[in-house]
């Protein structure tokens, strides 16, 4: 656990180095994302105290955005304004974005060939 | 002789405890809810807990820069947490790779229209310039967006906002737009919502399934990305109209 912990951090780490020095316009951390796929890639191995380590993080990863989402209360006034278009904007674009995305993938599956690990049935994500 | 209530106060509120702590006891309170809820989409924790600790905070007084003294430190998680990611990306990587075309067309698809349908909307109601430019890179993770809008002349903090409910947003109607295309595939639906709805959608994901989670996480990162690249582009193309 504290190995883990330690590996995902040395990760973000080497992340934000590169983006200070390269000035990539992404996050540390996705760059920290990226070489410790492609670390796991190369190993061909994933060590059982990593792969429960992330697992336990991800799966309160929604607690992770409370801190931010309770900054929206300072900013709340400045939406007063505009809320109308701001709010219809918010909602129907990001129910088009979700379908879009999915049909389009949905339209492109049928053609290529994936034999499906598919754990299907209703009520998902 | 006992202190005060009063003076207790003044020494928690000055301390990073309480802000920490009251942000797990909201969470948790707010998970337990969704949990009892059989994880109804609409119970969403994040907007929950957000709305316990905005009242709480509002009922007391408090600044929010105090309890961010105490709960940037669940904050602080997000940088590991993205890390992480990768773990759930290579146990399904080899999904992943034979769909390759698949989700970059998705992908592009996704992004332009979260960006195009965003601003296109605002823009028939009536909403500002800056407005328009802070509303278009809404469905990208919030350090990117602001980063986005910084650049291209929108306001970074009315970006965050709008980052927040486009997320929340996303993670409470994905079920319902999903089930009502007839999308039952958990790598299709977990990809959509990632490319939609970044992170907060990602975590919702991750409470269906590991394949949805993975799935969205790469829908996210890669989104991330290519809105960062589009922007500029598509604000030239928009300037041209």
């Amino acid at each position: 656990m504290l190995g883990a912990l330690t590996i995902l951090l040395v990760y973000q780490l080497i992340g934000e180095v590169i983006v200070q020095f390269t000035r990539l316009p992404v996050p540390g951390p996705v760059i920290g994302l990226l070489l410790l796929f492609l670390t796991l890639w190369v190993r061909g191995s994933l060590a059982a105290p990593l792969r429960d380590t992330a697992n336990g993080i991800l799966q309160h990863l929604s607690l992770l955005f409370v801190p931010a989402g309770v900054g929206v209360m300072v900013h709340f006034s400045r939406i007063s304004g505009e809320w109308l278009p701001i709010i219809v904007a918010v909602l129907a674009s990001t129910a088009l974005a979700i379908a879009v995305s999915a049909l389009v993938m949905r339209a492109l599956m049928r053609g290529a060939s994936d034999d499906g690990t598919e754990n299907g049935g209703e009520g998902g994500a | 002789m006992s202190p005060r209530i009063g003076d207790v106060w003044v020494y928690l509120s000055a301390s990073p405890l309480l802000g920490l702590t009251l942000t797990l006891l909201a969470y948790q309170a707010a998970y337990w809810i969704y949990q009892r809820a059989n994880f109804n989409p609409l119970l969403n924790p994040v907007l929950l807990a957000i709305a316990m600790l905005v009242t709480a905070l509002t009922l007391t007084d408090t600044p929010y820069a105090t309890y961010f003294d105490g709960a940037q430190f669940v904050h602080f998680l997000l940088g590991p947490a993205t890390v992480a990611l990768a773990v759930p990306l290579y146990l399904q990587f080899d999904r992943l790779r034979k769909l390759a075309l698949p989700l970059a067309v998705a992908l592009l698809a996704g992004s332009v229209t979260a960006i195009g349908s965003a601003v296109g909307i605002a823009w028939l109601l009536g909403a500002a310039d800056a407005t328009l430019l802070s509303l278009a890179p809404k469905s990208v993770t919030a350090p990117i967006a602001m980063g986005i809008a910084e650049k291209l002349g929108g306001i970074p903090s009315l970006t965050a906002v709008m980052v927040i409910m486009t997320g929340v947003s996303g993670a409470m109607m994905a079920k319902y737009v999903l089930d009502a295309l007839r999308i039952t595939d958990h790598g299709v639906r977990g990809f959509a919502v990632g490319v939609a709805a970044h992170g907060i959608g990602t975590a919702r994901a991750f409470q269906v399934s590991e394949q949805a989670g993975a799935f969205a996480g790469l829908g996210m990162g890669l989104n991330g990305l290519v809105t960062a690249m589009l922007m500029p582009l598509l604000l030239v193309l928009w300037r041209l109209i």
